[in-house]
């Protein structure tokens, strides 16, 4: 007799995706989909889409959804979580929506302890509008709008937004990860789940930082990308725990050195 | 009846409350009232300014552009208003702080040594309910008892001791004049 | 409440939507309608609604567009400036067809002008204010019971047509105090009308989405279409104005909130002096009172339109009268209120007397 050991999550609806090949937002759908279904709270989610390339979010999510102006997830979040205390609330964002245009509302919703999820999709680059230069675009990396490549004396440096938020005192959560690798992929949903765990346990503000891949607009295949994500990304944006309810006070500087993610597992 | 009067002085005079507490009076004599305060930019110490308008018929227009009375607590009051005033009108001075005379002659003029007479109450703070209470007794717009049943409305957090002073202050101005 | 209280235009505006039912309010600061959020800080609390002071004016909108879309009455106010910043929110609540209601108590501009009264924001309001093709009902109080009853009528409408609504009022309106009489009992959020697009629970029912977009060729096109026929609806039934002395009037007079009230007392005058005069006084700005007008263009030969601005409304009243009657203007803008002898100047001008 077969046995079924795959099927699709019904946290997604049946609409195809049409996200480029080697995008990091398919695998990214369907793990927060995937922890919303093993958490049972299907039925009382309501996500946020952003604008961006996972605007398209509001088909794909098998659960109420809203579609807000640009960066003005956490804004509309905050309306909702706090008229439905009982629904589950997250807004799912790309690095120019969170941390460009609706840095602002990002910012407060963090300071005021909302207790709402953010997924934060960060692939470096305005995936939709075609390959321009994001808040988080690397040093020297190039995108239609840099196109010598990012020039700190023109354009800046880079934010590294868990590192950022984890100087206010309000936010419950915050980590970030990646979805180049398996393994890293497998950490990344036990992340998301925490981060939801936190706001069903009315822990406040937490917030994922999914460290994506955009091999269309950043040039590269598939396997490049995966590549790029590893040696060029990770290192300027590493990975881990930066504020997490659940440990003793952790100084800022240990999480940030730290790499590797220890993750505590007695919620799975 | 119609009175449009302007109330006039330095920021922390009280110039605003009295005006809301004639608003109130004139309500509670179920006369047709409203009250507009200058609402600058500064917080204290500035000029501060309020129109009141109480009438036996609906107020159309709650702008006061030539009013029937001007309260003048402090002399810039004096020289900003004196123009405005209706011919025939009338100024209040409160002459403790205002030593300048107006110059129209087609005005009438009631000098109250406001600040003195408060002083002698016990504070300086109920020297804008003097000027209203001589302004109540000469203009006979709202009675001085609605002013008096009025002011626990508007000064909500005052205490027994202030309420009386304040009621004092209304009826030593009325003597006044 | 039956007894008479003397009140802010801006407070009974506030205790007004309370009572209407609403129970979610998110603002920022800005003069001359601090009280609003002052008084929402205090009292929303007590009738266990939530009071939020955003960042800005653009989460502020945006909040409300949340809890909105979660089944709240909301409300969110401000003064041009900000109005100018919840614009962009004001344009996806129109498209996503969310009720919403909000207040611009108007001061001098364009930029950060000053904080005197004006009605300068009158093409804003009545044009959509925002990107895209939409209205929104824009309401004029000229007193503060009108303050105080209007956003009854406003949730009222915003629900009914699943739209924005709002209160244009001058800072004279929002800042003066007047005796006012609630007419309506407070209303119980529980008896709102049911809506069948509100987003929370999906037990028992299909998944919801709430949004402004539609990249499908044709589509929004559709849906764009849809609106429009609620807003000629809307045009067709809810329009409201005031009329005074228009019996035999050679000279009628346009205006709306703080211009009205002086020029309503300019009447009188014009009597003595042996002159008819009236007042139209549009009450919805949008839906504009385009037909009475164009009655009145029939019969009277002189409209003159006062606005605290350069001249706006008479815009609208030269489009309704469509050349039958001589429109004239006259216009005090960025915080300079009329006084009624100027008004009373202009009439006699007009009418050579």
């Amino acid at each position: 007799m077969e046995k079924k050991v795959f099927k699709r999550t019904g946290g997604l609806t049946d609409i195809p995706m049409r996200y480029c090949p080697g995008c990091g937002h398919g695998i990214i759908h369907r793990l927060v989909a995937e922890v919303i279904e093993e958490l049972g709270v299907q039925k009382r989610t309501i996500g946020i889409a952003p604008v961006g390339c996972s605007v398209f979010a509001d088909e794909y999510f098998n659960c109420d959804m809203i579609q807000p102006p640009h960066g003005r997830g956490p804004a509309v979040a905050t309306g909702m979580k706090r008229i439905r205390p009982d629904c589950v609330v997250f807004s799912y964002q790309g690095d120019g929506d969170l941390a460009s245009i609706g840095m602002a509302e990002t910012v407060h919703a963090a300071a005021r302890a909302e207790n709402i999820t953010i997924i934060f999709v960060n692939n470096a680059i305005y995936g939709m509008t075609g390959g321009q230069m994001a808040p988080t675009t690397l040093i020297g990396m190039k995108s239609t709008t840099s196109p010598f490549g990012r020039d700190v004396k023109r354009a800046g440096y880079p934010i590294r937004m868990c590192e950022f938020l984890a100087a206010l005192d309000a936010p419950g959560y915050l980590v970030r990860v990646s979805v180049h690798k398996p393994a890293n992929v497998m950490k990344a949903k036990k992340a998301v789940k925490k981060a939801f765990q936190v706001q069903m346990e009315g822990l406040g503000f937490s917030m994922v930082e999914i460290i994506s891949q955009c091999p269309t607009d950043w040039f590269l295949t598939p396997l490049q990308a995966v590549e790029y994500v590893e040696k060029q990304m990770i290192p300027y944006y590493p990975l881990g725990e930066y504020k997490t309810p659940f440990k003793k006070e952790e100084g800022k500087k240990e999480a940030k050195d730290k790499i590797e993610v220890e993750f505590r597992t007695d919620f799975n | 009846m119609y009175q449009g009067v302007i109330m006039s002085g330095f920021g922390g005079q009280g110039i605003v409350s009295a005006g809301i507490l004639l608003a109130n009076a004139g309500m509670i004599e179920d006369k047709y009232v409203t009250f507009f305060p200058a609402y600058g930019a500064e917080m204290r110490g500035g000029t501060a300014n309020c129109s009141v308008v109480v009438s036996s018929e609906e107020v159309s227009s709650p702008v006061v552009a030539r009013p029937d009375t001007v309260i003048v607590m402090n002399e810039p009051s004096l020289h900003r208003f004196e123009s405005q005033l209706k011919p025939g009108g009338l100024m209040l001075i409160n002459s403790s702080l205002v030593a300048a005379k107006p110059k129209r002659e087609d005005i009438e003029i009631v000098f109250v040594d406001a600040n003195t007479i408060a002083e002698k109450i016990g504070t300086l703070k109920v020297a804008n309910m003097v000027m209203l209470g001589a302004y109540s007794k000469k203009t006979g717009a709202v009675n001085v008892d609605s002013l008096i049943k009025s002011l626990p409305k508007v000064y909500k957090k005052a205490k027994e001791d202030m309420l009386k002073k304040n009621q004092e202050a209304l009826r030593k101005g009325m003597e006044e004049v | 409440m039956t007894e008479r209280i003397l009140m802010k235009g801006n407070e009974a505006l506030a205790e007004g939507a309370v009572r209407a039912g609403c129970r979610f309010f998110a603002g920022y600061p800005i003069t001359p309608q601090n009280e609003i959020p002052e008084y929402m800080s205090w009292r929303l609390p007590e009738v266990g609604g939530t009071f939020i002071q955003a960042e800005s004016e653009v989460a502020a909108i945006n909040m409300i567009f949340g809890a909105s879309a979660c089944g709240a009455r909301v409300m969110t106010s401000s003064s041009g400036p900000g109005i100018s910043l919840k614009q962009e929110g004001i344009s996806y609540i129109a498209g996503a067809e969310i009720p919403i209601f909000y207040a611009d108590i108007m001061r001098g501009g364009p930029g950060l002008g000053n904080i005197a009264p004006a009605q300068g924001d009158y093409f804003q309001a009545t044009r959509g204010g925002g990107h895209g093709d939409y209205r929104v009902i824009v309401f004029a109080p000229n007193s503060v019971i009108e303050m105080g009853n209007f956003p009854r009528i406003c949730y009222e409408l915003a629900d009914k047509y699943r739209m924005p609504s709002m209160i244009l009022a001058d800072g004279l309106l929002g800042q003066m105090m007047e005796p006012i009489v609630y007419d309506f009992e407070p209303i119980d959020p529980k008896d709102f009308p049911e809506k069948d697009y509100l987003l929370g629970c999906t037990e028992g029912r299909e998944r919801r989405v709430v949004r402004s977009y539609d990249l499908r060729p044709g589509y929004l096109e559709k849906n764009t279409l849809k609106l429009e026929k609620k807003f000629k609806s809307i045009e067709e039934n809810e329009v409201r104005y005031d009329d005074t002395n228009m019996e035999g009037a050679d000279l009628v007079m346009v205006a709306f909130g703080t211009a009205s009230r002086v020029c309503k007392s300019a009447i009188p005058l014009a009597k003595e002096a042996g002159m008819k005069v009236g007042l139209l006084r549009p009450i919805t700005l949008w839906p504009f009172p385009m037909k009475v007008l164009r009655q009145i263009a029939d019969e009277v030969e002189h409209i003159l339109v006062v606005e605290m601005n350069i001249g706006q409304m008479v815009e609208d009243v030269k489009l309704a009268v469509e050349g039958k009657s001589q429109v004239h203007f006259y216009g005090r803008p960025s915080g300079s209120v009329p006084v009624t002898e100027e008004i009373f100047e202009q009439v006699k001008m007009i009418l050579k007397k």
